[in-house]
């Protein structure tokens, strides 16, 4: 890759960091967008691999996103000058608002803004959680149904670290597609 | 309370959330709000509020904004390394494993085990900022307002599918000029 391929790597990477609001999901298909349909740079099937990849690693797809895409198509350095493209937007956006918040919220009007968004951030997480269950129960797998349960009732009622709940059913998935694919092949 | 510890600190909520979006909040409120008292659970739902209307991933959002907080752009610098470098591990592994093997029963597997538990966690941080804004930090009386609030980004967002940024921003200019307006104390 060229020189002038790397700074428009970064150019592509910061400008959808700095963009696109909506999440991981949104900005891993705009990647698709640019760097498949556009420029050409990964073929289709590849970037559903990296995609996949993204999703399944932990952290921000976003970020996974863009290192597997800057890895493919400029190596290690492709890499690091898409990390760059991707978080500095957000560190910039977020570093000016920190500076400001405290005096912010002293202000009566700001802080009766942020006051009643409260309310509605709860409406935002409480719609995630009940879309995301009607997925799990449309599967109608009973498996993954209690799994779902158990883990609300370890981390809302017996308070157990999150990351031990984590561990505990990425190990429980594991284990139920071993003995599927054992009772599969008998 | 070092840099290190900070870094720590945003290590293990890049590393252990899974599936993008908002499953990194549970990972960062039990971090930053529950264990280490960084940031107050009001403050925190400010956070998501910004992050909501900001672009860039949350928990690259949040590293900036707690790391600027407690030691400068120093500490904004090692909370977001912390937040990006499992990110790098694990899909340079994940990146190597898919390519040696395509069939991956068992990652599907991990993953399928994983999203129950990630719904059950968010719920969690969901229920935490719904008691916030409803009943506040005594528990005593109800907030008739924010529960309005509540029911209407709830109806707008889940039944009707609109943006949620854009109910987002109506719940506080509406919710908040009636705070002001009526005098209730925020």
């Amino acid at each position: 890759m060229k020189k002038k391929d790397y700074v428009k790597l970064f150019r592509i990477m910061f400008t959808l960091s700095a963009f696109t609001f909506g999440g991981g999901y949104v900005i891993v298909s705009l990647m698709k967008n640019e760097f498949v349909d556009r420029l050409k740079w990964i073929e289709e099937d590849e970037m559903l691999n990296l995609v996949a990849i993204a999703q399944s690693s932990p952290g921000a797809v976003a970020v996974n996103g863009s290192i597997l895409v800057g890895y493919k198509v400029g190596g290690i350095l492709g890499a690091i000058v898409s990390i760059f493209g991707t978080i500095l937007p957000p560190f910039f956006i977020l570093s000016i608002i920190s500076v400001f918040y405290n005096q912010f919220k002293e202000n009566i009007y700001v802080s009766a803004f942020l006051k009643a968004m409260q309310p509605a951030i709860a409406a935002i997480i409480i719609s995630v959680v009940l879309q995301l269950a009607k997925n799990i129960i449309k599967q109608k797998e009973i498996y993954f149904i209690i799994i779902m349960i158990l883990a609300f009732v370890f981390v809302y009622f017996l308070n157990i670290n999150i990351i031990f709940v984590i561990l505990a059913c990425a190990f429980l998935g594991g284990f139920y597609a071993l003995y599927k694919q054992k009772k599969d092949i008998n | 309370m070092t840099l290190f510890a900070l870094f720590l600190c945003f290590l293990q909520i890049g590393a252990f959330s899974f599936g993008g979006g908002l499953a990194a909040l549970p990972l960062i409120q039990q971090q930053v709000v529950t264990i280490n008292n960084w940031m107050s659970m009001s403050d925190f739902t400010d956070l998501i509020a910004i992050a909501e209307m900001t672009p860039g991933p949350i928990a690259v959002n949040s590293a900036t904004f707690v790391g600027i907080n407690l030691f400068g752009i120093k500490g904004a610098i090692v909370a977001t390394l912390g937040c990006i470098l499992p990110s790098i591990i694990f899909v340079s592994i994940l990146g190597y494993l898919y390519n040696k093997y395509k069939n991956h029963y068992l990652l599907e597997g991990v993953l399928a085990g994983l999203r129950p538990a990630v719904v059950a966690m968010i719920l969690k941080a969901g229920l935490a900022i719904f008691i916030l804004a409803i009943f506040g930090l005594n528990f005593r009386d109800i907030n008739i307002v924010g529960l309005i609030i509540f029911l209407f980004a709830f109806y707008f967002i889940y039944i009707k599918k609109v943006n949620p940024i854009i109910i987002l921003l109506i719940s506080g200019l509406v919710g908040g000029g009636i705070y002001l307006l009526f005098n209730i104390p925020i």
